[in-house]
């Protein structure tokens, strides 16, 4: 029976999935008892806000005076149920909060992502068919520097320039609050917000696709498909476009997948500067507040949502490139 | 048209590697970028003897204000300048150390999943994909908030979340030359596999292992300033990323707190990828051949 | 849709045809003044071993020479000048009036399209033709190369398709607006033997039933024995001898040529004879004797073929020549004549 390309890589990814989990629990469990002092302790955060019962409580919960094989069994089987455990800094269920922050996340990059893919590949197909000539030069030479820069120092100049001197954009935050605007007002508001934040964090992937792009295109110009459409008289736009682009975009693609667990990182920063209510804010404000489950549970998510999105580019591939489709 | 028959994998010598790294204006521009940053953090305790954490001067002056501080001063009254290579040590430090950490790992894994192939290979790859996984600098994060910031933890983290891309490079490498002739010739003549990863395959995945290093040097450097910027760095020691961060809070009125630092951070992170790219042509066995 | 013309002149006529390269400041020849001409309706093989400049020659004729190349000298296409053509004009002429199809055909095809669209594409490029007239044309080609079952082939994408039925795509593409011209670049030598034989014999079938001009690229003799018309043989860039094919095979006269007809294993020589070889190496580019290329590997050479290349001259009848100052010096050939078109 012929599985479709989409159905064998579902099944792969979801495999994948698994024992992504399984790996990042033991991954998980290893770093809670490595930090410092009792992993109760560490669970409930720096004293303070946590009483001795507590502490005790969590002690019986976890079966910390257990052996460890039982605990981490205990910890898996918490994972597997999506019982990420509770934040005692914020005072509520760690999957609740992440649920809370995942989507200003999810909108960041995607609006990150689908900037940086479309103004990318358009720079990287000038710079492709310009090859060689100054252009092509001034292109790489911008996407180079994008691609140096850090991304927590780029958003703060933004800000600077168009915040401060400018005052065209808002300085952080992802709505303004207090003013109660529904419906579209309220869209325009967080797309506002949304500028800055979004085209800081695209800069560096807009700089790896224009190089990338340009650098598969000049690879299928040299293929010999190409040279057949020139011998058959093909005019040189269309073989830009329906030869050489439609085959440079399969290893863009592939690296997009690659990509996503650094851009989530790039999120950390830019949340951070940008006070944007997401999940790498809500990890930076549970790595001050010592709160490690919290920090822990979201890194498993976000691995998910890595796996995920990798899923859903494994099925663009396949509708992309028509070799993949197996019996 | 017949030619000779080549049985090793031709390696381009050294004395031809440097002149065709010369003959490329970026690679250039890459290593005098490089030395002048290099050449900072190692004259920084000549230049600006002492802490540069100490605050010794009146409190955010502009750059050019005062002659001794080139730079300006920051929110505390330290030197900008002082600060900025003293940092260039630290980063620097932090990077190569770092990217060594990822190299042993990376190299090891890669080249024992290629050579072994099998269940071994299944099992490193997992394990590679699993690291793959996890965004790294969330993982960098994590490492280094449970053990505490400070420059050994921080260089661990590092290196223990850098090594993945290099491990799949480094085994499709040896894959590749494991099934060529030379290491088929060698296991036939019964060589063992130690001589054969050391002698024969290592040496020729040194070429891309050389220009990926370059590279996870310059992403070493961004993910420590990254650290720094969050707060995260050691607290005993200036960076780049930590001072960003200090000037975050003056930056309506002192701009110059946080740009000066991060263009040192530019300049640092510019030369390593110009040297990277500069390596990579260099050592394109493709061109050298002809 | 015949390509014969009306005043019985050569649809090709090539004249002093020279490619050179420039690599790295120095200029080097690789094609030194050829010349040729085609008829309509006949197949003009070009011989000789690799880096003798035959490739390169084809691609002259497409306008396809790489960046550093330079050609100089005169094509002749249906009477108009065609060397100099750049850019559009040049485009205009390909597919229509002259098409080409080349060695590799595993990867000549785009592998995200289907073989139906890129069929479709090279027609409607030239013509406006509807969608669905262009379609209702590609089948039919598909038909006339011979695939099995067009309509659901239109559809596959190449990494389904066999070498041999890709290189079938390839000649639907090329002769999908009738030219007058086509130029085979060593089209079967990818191939397996079986459909070497398959794939020339179409193109032998698909030139009687248009009337095209066909210029046949190969190293390998027995194909020009079994399809040529008329013979150029190249050595290290030059033509060497030219003439017709029986011609050729039964007194080849170029020293060159003798060797080459002499080579070749014959069904029925007794096993234990030595295959005949011939010594020595093609000098490399930069590297050209004086005088005659073939020189230093030619068992009769002698003072004066070291000094100059020998001219291309006119021999018996008009339309042979050798280009070889000894020829006539040489002993007749001891071998039997090959025969022809068994």
């Amino acid at each position: 029976m012929r599985m479709p390309a989409g159905g064998s890589a579902a099944i792969r990814r979801l495999a994948q999935m698994v024992s992504v989990v399984v790996g990042i629990a033991v991954v998980n469990f290893f770093l809670l008892h490595l930090a410092p002092g009792d992993a109760a302790q560490v669970l409930a955060g720096e004293a303070g806000s946590a009483t001795p019962e507590y502490i005790a409580a969590l002690r019986a919960q976890f079966g910390l005076d257990q052996p460890l094989g039982v605990q981490f069994a205990k910890y898996l089987a918490k994972v597997l149920t999506l019982d990420l455990g509770f934040s005692v800094r914020q005072g509520l269920p760690v999957a609740q909060l992440i649920l809370d922050r995942l989507g200003p996340t999810l909108l960041l990059m995607g609006a990150s992502l689908g900037f940086a893919v479309l103004a990318g590949g358009a720079l990287g197909f000038v710079a492709a068919r310009h090859a060689g000539r100054p252009l092509d030069t001034a292109i790489s030479a911008l996407a180079l520097l994008f691609y140096a820069t850090p991304v927590f120092w780029i958003g703060v100049m933004l800000i600077v320039v168009f915040s401060v001197w400018l005052d065209w954009l808002p300085v952080g935050g992802m709505a303004e609050i207090g003013t109660g605007r529904t419906g579209l007002a309220h869209l325009g508001d967080v797309l506002r917000h949304l500028v800055l934040p979004a085209l800081t964090l695209a800069l560096y992937y807009l700089a790896i696709y224009t190089r990338l792009t340009r650098a598969a295109m000049l690879e299928a110009y040299g293929q010999d498909y190409v040279r057949t459409a020139v011998a058959k008289g093909v005019r040189p736009r269309r073989i830009a476009y329906r030869h050489v682009l439609r085959n440079a975009l399969l290893p863009v693609v592939t690296q997009l997948g690659l990509q996503l667990g650094a851009i989530l990182g790039g999120a950390v920063l830019v949340e951070t500067v940008f006070a944007w209510p997401g999940l790498g804010r809500l990890a930076f404000e549970a790595l001050f507040q010592r709160d490690l489950n919290l920090l822990l549970g979201i890194l498993l998510c976000s691995s998910v949502v890595v796996v995920l999105a990798n899923l859903a580019v494994d099925l663009l591939y396949a509708v992309l490139d028509p070799r993949t489709a197996r019996a | 048209m017949t030619g000779t028959l080549t049985i090793s994998a031709a390696r381009p010598r050294p004395a031809g590697l440097v002149a065709r790294l010369i003959r490329r204006p970026s690679a250039v521009v890459g290593l005098a970028l490089l030395g002048l940053v290099a050449g900072a953090g190692l004259a920084a305790p000549v230049l600006y003897p002492g802490d540069p954490l100490d605050m010794i001067g009146a409190p955010l002056q502009w750059p050019g204000m005062d002659p001794a501080f080139p730079l300006g001063t920051d929110m505390l009254g330290r030197d900008i300048a002082a600060g900025i290579t003293h940092g260039a040590r630290i980063s620097l430090m932090i990077g190569a150390v770092a990217t060594l950490v990822a190299l042993v790992i990376g190299v090891g894994i890669g080249a024992g999943a290629g050579y072994y192939g099998g269940r071994v290979e299944a099992a490193l790859m997992r394990l590679t994909e699993l690291f793959q996984t996890i965004p790294p600098f969330l993982f960098t994060l994590a490492i280094v908030a449970v053990l505490q910031p400070s420059i050994p933890t921080i260089v661990l983290a590092i290196g223990l979340t850098g090594w993945p891309g290099l491990a799949r490079l480094v085994r499709a490498e040896v894959l590749r030359l494991r099934d060529g002739e030379l290491v088929q010739a060698s296991i036939v003549i019964g060589a063992s596999d130690a001589r054969i990863i050391g002698l024969h395959i290592l040496p020729n995945v040194l070429a891309p292992v050389v220009v990926s290093a370059s590279i996870l040097v310059a992403n070493a450097i961004l993910t420590e300033s990254s650290l720094a910027f969050l707060g995260l760095g050691d607290p005993n020691v200036v960076s780049w990323g930590g001072m960003v961060g200090a000037g975050r809070e003056v930056i309506r009125t002192d701009w110059f707190v946080a740009a000066a630092p991060g263009l040192a951070i530019v300049a640092a992170v510019l030369a390593l990828n110009l040297l990277g790219d500069g390596l990579n042509d260099a050592l394109d066995l493709k061109r050298a051949l002809r | 849709m015949s390509a014969e013309t009306r005043t019985g002149a050569p649809v090709l006529e090539v004249d002093d045809l020279r490619i050179s390269f420039r690599e790295r400041a120095a200029e080097r020849a690789a094609v030194h003044g050829l010349g040729f001409s085609v008829e309509a309706g006949e197949t003009l093989a070009i011989v000789g071993e690799s880096g003798c400049g035959k490739s390169l020659t084809a691609f002259a004729l497409l306008g396809l020479l790489p960046g550093n190349a330079r050609a100089s000298g005169r094509v002749r296409l249906e009477g108009r000048d065609i060397l100099g053509l750049e850019g559009e004009a040049m485009r205009r002429l390909r597919g229509t009036r002259i098409a080409m199809i080349f060695q590799e055909p595993m990867t000549a095809l785009n592998p995200v399209l289907t073989i139906g669209a890129q069929i479709v594409e090279a027609i409607r490029e030239h013509e406006a033709v509807s969608a669905a007239d262009a379609r209702t044309r590609t089948l039919s080609l598909l038909a006339r190369v011979r695939i099995p079952d067009p309509e659901r082939r239109f559809g596959e994408y190449p990494h389904r398709l066999s070498g041999g039925m890709r290189q079938r795509v390839v000649i639907a593409m090329a002769l999908a607006c009738a030219p007058a011209v086509l130029v085979a670049d060593e089209p079967t030598t990818a191939l397996d033997v079986t459909v070497q034989a398959e794939i020339l014999d179409l193109i032998d079938d698909l030139r009687r039933e248009t009337g095209m001009a066909v210029v046949l690229i190969t190293h390998d003799l027995g194909l020009v024995a079994e399809h040529a018309d008329r013979v150029l043989v190249m050595y290290a860039g030059r033509a060497v001898e030219a003439g017709s094919a029986a011609a050729l095979f039964a007194a080849p006269r170029h020293p060159y040529t003798r060797a080459l007809v002499a080579a070749r294993p014959r069904p029925g020589s007794a096993l234990r004879q030595r295959l005949v070889e011939i010594p020595g190496q093609v000098p490399p580019l930069g590297a050209m004797p004086p005088g005659c290329a073939f020189a230093p590997r030619c068992p009769a050479a002698e003072a004066p073929c070291r000094e100059t290349p020998p001219p291309l001259q006119s021999v018996g009848t008009a339309a042979e020549r050798v280009a070889c100052l000894r020829w006539k010096d040489l002993r007749a050939p001891d071998q039997s004549p090959v025969r022809l078109g068994a």
